[in-house]
């Protein structure tokens, strides 16, 4: 596998073009990005790479990757990362996921988890808790940008973006991985419906990673509905951090992660 | 050419703008005085009227969630106006059949007006305004793909009449599609479709649909019009007449420049009203990618920028409002009639905002009387 890699390459899975960075080596670890899309520069990428070989697919529409017609919905995204697992022959592995990406990953973890080894689920999304009337998670469609800013980071300077110095490449990526988001999360919004009933399913040993500053889904109130669902998972917070911790506590983020994959070694 | 009366609806009387954000998808309806809301409906029902009595055809449309438009269902304003109207043909333009759930519901309602109304329903089908993503919760994405299921499975319950027909598509299911009524007009009423670029506008042309342009100025029009005329072309299809092509604009002529100038600032109110923030403009995958790119560069076309701060000179060279004295009017008309190719309907949006009833009703009797015979010798 890949070392040292900084530009993506591609894989095709079932006839389904990605974008992905490898990086690393060892066990394996995918990274589910969220809807932030994936940012192959990240530090964050290279520092989960000293715990494992990484691999971090852009999902079709983010990124470079390709849309696909019949791939809309992140149920069809569980399926085509299980296929990836499996078209690899990748054993042990620890799936982590981010935000809409943690979704991904519980889904993908209810339906198949015999190629895991653990997952870590950073502040996902994808279930409905509160009553019809309660809008568990905001709706960045319809918030002033700002707002959603404020909301996801807890250093909201730190998501500022000067589009004017940014390429067309990247600031169609940028547009892009809105685009994608809205297609596998308007509707339902950021949530499958029956998927915490079904998240008993899942018998791994699980981590919930919060960051403790997250204002846009709390830990005291989405995350700690997570963690009631999921028998046995471990819930910690991270200081300093909001929604993306990946983006904002990179280092305090991979520690934990690393842990978790350090207790699983034989 | 033929030329249709259409007013907005609007709810005008609105506190100053800066005390909100938005005047569509979350401005609080106790803005809204029920009471006004029917007086207004009468009287704009009252404009359609007197339009047909001047011999203008009807157009009708529907917005949500916003007070720039009360029509929330074009359908029931068009089946009062079925039953109060005899002779002007009747445009809905149009179904915003994106967004719509049930497309059989919009066969159902469409075949019911265009019976109503003895075959007088020309029946139009939109994409919708990216404002009524959130308003309807519509997925912005694949709205065409949408939008041409809707379409397929509205044509097939008009035109199957031997009993249920099965529906499972991607987006809409129903197992046993069986309308009653069914159109008046054979095999259904015509069909209008709204296009703003020219991949839409092929669509279009490949269906020999009548195809319209709202306040695309003479570029944008010019654009579309090539695009259903190439795309026929193309396929070596019939050339398609001046009636398959429709052009609308803010019109108001008055007896001098002045007065039609006069008239068409009060039109405005529709433009400058139309106070709405990013995330309802452009919420993801409405716009094309590149469109979104540009957005964030700063680089669209100078006629958004128009739209952002309107004012009456630009709008008139770029040939959204057409105002003035009767030549004037005429003159501004012939000129986008000649850079688009011709087109065979202008869509008169002929009220808006602070356009009292009289002023409305002397727009439209010096159109039809000073313009419209002129207009009608073209084609």
């Amino acid at each position: 596998m890949a070392t040292n890699v900084t530009q993506p390459g591609w894989v095709t899975v079932h006839g389904v073009r990605l974008e992905i960075v490898e990086r690393g080596q060892g066990r394996p670890i995918l990274w589910l990005h969220g809807e932030e899309g994936l940012d192959p520069g990240a530090p964050f990428l290279d520092l989960l790479a000293a715990h494992g070989s990484v691999l971090a697919p852009s999902h079709p529409g983010f990124g470079h990757s390709p849309d696909v017609a019949s791939i809309d919905t992140v149920d069809d995204l569980s399926y085509l990362y299980l296929d990836l697992l499996a078209e690899r022959n990748l054993r042990d592995v620890t799936v982590v996921g981010s935000s809409m990406g943690g979704w991904i990953a519980a889904e993908m973890a209810v339906k198949c988890s015999d190629r895991f080894s653990g997952l870590v689920l950073v502040a996902p999304l994808g279930i409905k808790v509160g009553d019809r009337e309660t809008r568990d998670i905001p709706d960045i469609f319809a918030l002033p940008p700002d707002e959603v800013t404020r909301l996801q980071y807890r250093d909201p300077a730190r998501a500022a973006v000067d589009h004017g110095k940014l390429s067309d490449d990247q600031l169609t990526i940028i547009a892009r991985n809105r685009e994608a988001t809205a297609l596998y999360a308007w509707e339902p919004y950021f949530h499958n419906p029956k998927l915490r009933q079904w998240l008993h399913r899942i018998k791994l040993p699980t981590v919930l990673l919060w960051g403790a500053d997250d204002r846009f889904v709390t830990a005291a109130y989405y995350g700690d509905a997570f963690r009631t669902a999921i028998p046995g998972a471990r819930f910690e917070t991270i200081p300093g951090a909001g929604h993306f911790p990946h983006i904002e506590e990179p280092a305090g983020l991979v520690e934990r992660i690393g842990g978790f994959i350090g207790e699983r070694k034989a | 050419m033929r030329a249709w009366f259409f007013s907005e609806n609007a709810y005008h009387l609105l506190p100053d703008s800066k005390e909100y954000d938005s005047i569509r998808v979350k401005l609080p309806n106790r803005y809204y005085d029920p009471k006004i809301g029917a007086d207004l409906y009468h009287r704009f029902i009252d404009e359609w009227k007197i339009a047909e009595d001047l011999g203008l055809e009807i157009m009708v449309n529907e917005h949500h969630q916003t007070a720039t438009n009360l029509n929330p269902s074009a359908a029931v304003v068009m089946g009062a106006l079925a039953r109060d109207t005899r002779k002007a043909r009747l445009l809905i333009l149009g179904n915003p059949i994106a967004n719509r759930r049930e497309p059989v519901r919009v066969a159902e309602e469409m075949a019911m007006v265009d019976v109503y109304s003895r075959g007088r329903l020309e029946c139009g089908f939109v994409r919708g305004v990216p404002y009524e993503m959130s308003a309807g919760n519509h997925r912005p994405t694949r709205m065409m793909d949408r939008f041409w299921e809707a379409h397929d499975l509205i044509v097939k319950a008009w035109t199957s009449h031997d009993g249920p027909f099965n529906w499972e598509g991607k987006y809409f299911h129903h197992r046993q599609v069986n309308i009653w009524p069914r159109p008046y007009q054979e095999p259904h009423p015509p069909i209008w479709i709204t296009a703003l670029s020219p991949s839409s506008a092929r669509a279009v042309g490949e269906r020999g649909y009548i195809v319209a342009c709202f306040l695309t100025g003479f570029e944008g029009t010019k654009n579309v019009f090539d695009s259903y005329r190439e795309r026929r072309a193309e396929l070596k299809l019939s050339t398609p007449a001046l009636d398959r092509f429709a052009y609308a604009a803010l019109v108001y002529v008055g007896e001098t420049d002045e007065e039609g100038y006069a008239g068409a600032r009060k039109l405005m109110w529709y433009l400058e009203s139309n106070k709405v923030p990013p995330q309802f403009t452009s919420p993801p995958g409405y716009h094309p990618t590149a469109s979104a790119v540009n957005t964030m560069k700063g680089t669209n076309p100078g006629i958004f920028k128009m739209f952002q701060n309107p004012a009456l000179g630009p709008l008139m060279e770029h040939g959204l409002v057409f105002a003035g004295n009767p030549d004037s009017v005429y003159r501004q008309i012939l000129k986008m009639y000649d850079h688009v190719g011709g087109f065979g309907h202008l869509l008169i949006m002929g009220q808006a905002g602070f356009l009292d009833h009289d002023e409305t009703v002397k727009g439209m009797q010096m159109f039809v009387r000073e313009v419209y015979p002129r207009l009608k010798a073209l084609a």
